[in-house]
């Protein structure tokens, strides 16, 4: 996805004037033939993680696209009160573009791992969020994103499903349950194999989203009338829980279960490896999920 | 010779700041940013209420947005505030608060309070209207100014700004610090030597003295950003 985001922005420079990349080193090397191309629109500030998102804010008070890329911890983690102050206050936006997310750098350890960016940013009204569960959706989110004016984050993953579907900002229904399925699974971004191999025995509707804010809370509604049981599983691959309040607004019209898997809030996996590993050690690899499925729809 | 708008000269400012703190503190004279607000807006920056929102105007954004009094009593002096919006700042419904909020203000750049924003913002402002290469009218590229304090020199992004702006040569950028040695640590060797071996051109002023100001604002620093390191007391 890494590759899709340097060939994707470079393009939109092309065609957008408008369009700058703020970078704090990390895949600077991506974009030199880009800033050949346009003196001025790739700006990298060194490693100064609050310049980045500072430099990015005043770019946009002029009236450019500013695209800002680092690490996740490093984007929205460290410099937070930029992003909340020099975009979200300012009335300006930006493309956030981040890479490692919760576990992708698993044998760097917790210092280069944000699994809780989403929902820092899920407290600043108005910042859409795209997790793209493939690299062609990944190319999709980003020409949406850079097109508007908004707060967006875009939070790429090394791993990916074997399929890209559309970047709707709906959900997509994979599988549907019968009138008397237990309930409703939603995956988000590059959980969804997982989560469809995982639930393959189950009598439940499997939906999808690469777009988390907004929320599709129509949609959530509209599957969860149509299932036998209002009891919805999210399978996110960031802090567990992350959308459960979204799950919560859209169904407060009715009686519902819910649960979110996710990385653990409860402690620090302090261990190396893969993110296979971490994947496993969070429950969120094909075996947890289906154990965690099972359990919750009490089959 | 046309008459001068009410509430429009410097000796006015004053009664302006009085129309929000009150009529008996004459509190006027207290306020470090006065003059240099003043200067800048007076003489300096080419922008007018009719050019704020114009692509090509000159910018000043305030970093150090408490104690904003000085800043909206000039805008009101400018024209770019109605006089009347300066009673009653800070209630709920008034757009003047006692940090400014460039969302509510026509002619405030941007939204300050928290300390170390204005600096990074103003040199992404400049590096926008650099890499659009926008002019103004008279042909000259557009100047952006930030105030900053010396207490707020503190918070560590500005050093990340300083040593960025210095380094890309981005001098459409001008930073004046208002220096009323209220830095708890200090600064050793002097405010001005942080931005000179960062390569900025770094002049000294007293902060209340117009012509001196407007010298350091207006002599030429071509290639390099431009620090004004401004001395009051209060």
């Amino acid at each position: 996805m890494r590759e899709t985001f340097a060939a994707t922005v470079s393009q939109a420079m092309d065609e957008d004037p408008r369009v700058a990349v703020v970078l704090a080193v990390i895949s600077a090397g991506m974009f030199r033939a880009a800033a050949a191309r346009h003196p001025g629109r790739v700006i990298d500030v060194g490693i100064r993680e609050q310049a980045v998102i500072g430099v990015a804010g005043g770019l946009a008070l002029t009236g450019m696209r500013p695209v800002v890329h680092t690490y996740a911890p490093f984007l929205v983690e460290r410099p937070f009160e930029q992003v909340k102050l020099d975009l979200a206050h300012q009335g300006v936006g930006a493309v956030l573009v981040s890479i490692g997310g919760s576990y992708d750098a698993a044998a760097e350890g917790r210092t280069h791992q944000a699994p809780g960016d989403v929902a820092l940013l899920d407290t600043l009204p108005g910042c859409a969020v795209y997790v793209p569960g493939h690299p062609d959706e990944a190319r999709e989110a980003l020409r949406t994103a850079i097109a508007g004016d908004d707060l967006v984050y875009v939070r790429l993953s090394e791993t990916a499903n074997r399929v890209a579907l559309p970047v709707t900002g709906r959900l997509s229904v994979l599988r549907t349950g019968s009138p008397r399925s237990a309930g409703v699974v939603l995956a988000v971004g590059p959980m969804l194999d997982r989560v469809l191999e995982a639930t393959s025995d189950l009598d439940v509707t499997v939906a999808y989203t690469a777009s988390v804010r907004p929320f599709d809370r129509e949609g959530l509604s509209a599957l969860v009338g149509a299932a036998g049981n209002a009891d919805v599983l999210v399978v996110e691959p960031y802090l567990r829980g992350t959308s459960a309040h979204e799950v919560a607004a859209a169904l407060a019209d009715r009686r519902h279960r819910q649960l979110g898997l996710g990385v653990a809030r409860d402690r620090e996996v302090r261990a190396y490896g893969t993110p296979a590993d971490h994947a496993r050690a969070h429950g969120l690899d094909t075996e947890g999920i289906a154990k965690a499925a099972r359990d919750f729809f009490l089959v | 010779m046309t008459a001068t708008a009410p509430l429009s000269r410097y000796a006015d400012l004053p009664a302006l700041i009085g129309l929000m703190e009150g009529d008996d503190k004459h509190r006027g004279a207290a306020h470090g940013t006065l003059d240099v607000v003043w200067v800048l807006y007076d003489r300096v920056l080419a922008v007018a209420p009719e050019t704020a929102g114009d692509p090509a105007r000159d910018r000043f954004l305030l970093s150090k947005g408490h104690g904003p009094a000085a800043f909206y009593a000039v805008l009101a002096a400018k024209g770019f505030l109605e006089v009347p919006a300066l009673r009653g700042w800070a209630s709920f419904d008034s757009p003047l608060g006692h940090h400014p909020d460039r969302v509510l203000v026509p002619g405030v750049e941007i939204g300050s309070g928290s300390l170390g924003h204005g600096l990074p913002l103003g040199l992404g402002t400049a590096l926008g209207l650099r890499a659009q290469g926008v002019r103004r009218p008279d042909g000259a590229a557009p100047r952006v100014v930030v105030l900053v304090g010396d207490g707020e020199l503190d918070e560590g992004s500005n050093h990340e700004a300083i040593a960025v702006a210095g380094r890309l040569g981005v001098d459409g950028l001008t930073v004046v610090v208002v220096d009323n040695a209220s830095s708890s640590l200090g600064w050793p060797g002097g405010i001005g030597s942080r931005f000179l071996t960062e390569g900025w051109e770094v002049r000294e002023a007293p902060g209340r003295d117009h012509e001196a100001l407007y010298a350091s604002f207006t002599r030429p620093h071509a290639g390099r950003p431009l620090a004004v390191v401004a001395r009051v007391r209060s």
